[in-house]
């Protein structure tokens, strides 16, 4: 189940690290165990990380990958740095509303969006 | 649980291999187009399958690691009926947090439950706490 490929695109944009998931589907243990190590590394190497999500690509979650997303934010957090997420499908916002997630994370309509946002 | 006008009803043991668990959802999914659900239901109803055996291998089975889980079904027009069921000891439902409190949403964990309880129609649990049974009902049916 577990792959040594990236599952992940990964950019710099105006400073800022962007993230873009290849996967459609973000379920099983094992894929979003990676995928939170791979992007953990990029905040380890960042001073204050400045970082945007974007889930254009997705489909589908599950709370595994809510749960590294958490991760993600609380690391960025303890390094003060800046995490943004962009490009949230209404079927997939709507599960971070009723997690009472939407209240966590700064989430925007777009890249660009989320961009334009960060200081 | 309510009784929505099943007949086939459908078993299958899984072990935790991604493709074996992508096979049911296929088979649950397909069978749930078939019926006219549609891209909403499937969502919802991909999502509470995916949580429930999720919380079946990593907490039913974190000291069975080897051992299936048994998956059960049914589709008819008007619902889907899911069950899943583990070999471990069990749990209380009951005692589960609530992961929407202040305190508790910056846990990583401890949501799928909940997602299972707001996605779908009926969810319930046997005594030991091994078995869930959950039924999501057509929009309107």
């Amino acid at each position: 189940m577990a792959s040594s490929e990236s599952r992940l695109r990964i950019t710099e944009r105006n400073t800022v690290t962007c993230v873009e998931f290849i996967d459609r589907n973000i379920l099983d243990e094992m894929n979003v165990q990676a995928i939170s190590d791979e992007i953990g590394g990029l905040i380890d190497g960042a001073d204050s990380p400045r970082m945007l999500i974007s889930f254009a690509n997705v489909d589908h979650l599950t709370s595994a990958a809510l749960g590294a997303l958490i991760t993600i934010r609380n690391k960025v957090k303890g390094k003060e740095g800046e995490l943004r997420l962009a490009d949230i499908d209404p079927q997939i916002y709507e599960v971070f509303e009723i997690t009472r997630l939407t209240g966590l994370f700064n989430i925007h309509d777009s890249t660009d969006d989320a961009l334009n946002a960060f200081d | 649980m309510s009784d929505a006008g099943f007949s086939d009803r459908v078993a299958v043991d899984l072990e935790y291999e991604r493709s074996q668990i992508e096979r049911a959802t296929d088979s649950i999914l397909s069978a749930a187009e078939g019926q006219g659900f549609t891209k909403a239901s499937r969502f919802a109803i991909r999502l509470a399958f995916e949580e429930a055996v999720t919380n079946a291998f990593h907490h039913g089975h974190a000291n069975l690691p080897a051992q299936p889980i048994r998956v059960e079904y049914e589709v008819s027009n008007d619902a889907v009926w899911i069950a899943v069921e583990d070999r471990g000891k069990g749990f209380s439902p009951e005692a589960v947090p609530d992961p929407t409190l202040d305190e508790n949403l910056s846990l990583p964990s401890g949501r799928g439950l909940m997602l299972i309880r707001t996605y779908m129609s009926e969810v319930q649990h046997n005594e030991r706490g091994n078995r869930l049974e959950m039924l999501y009902k057509r929009p309107g049916a």
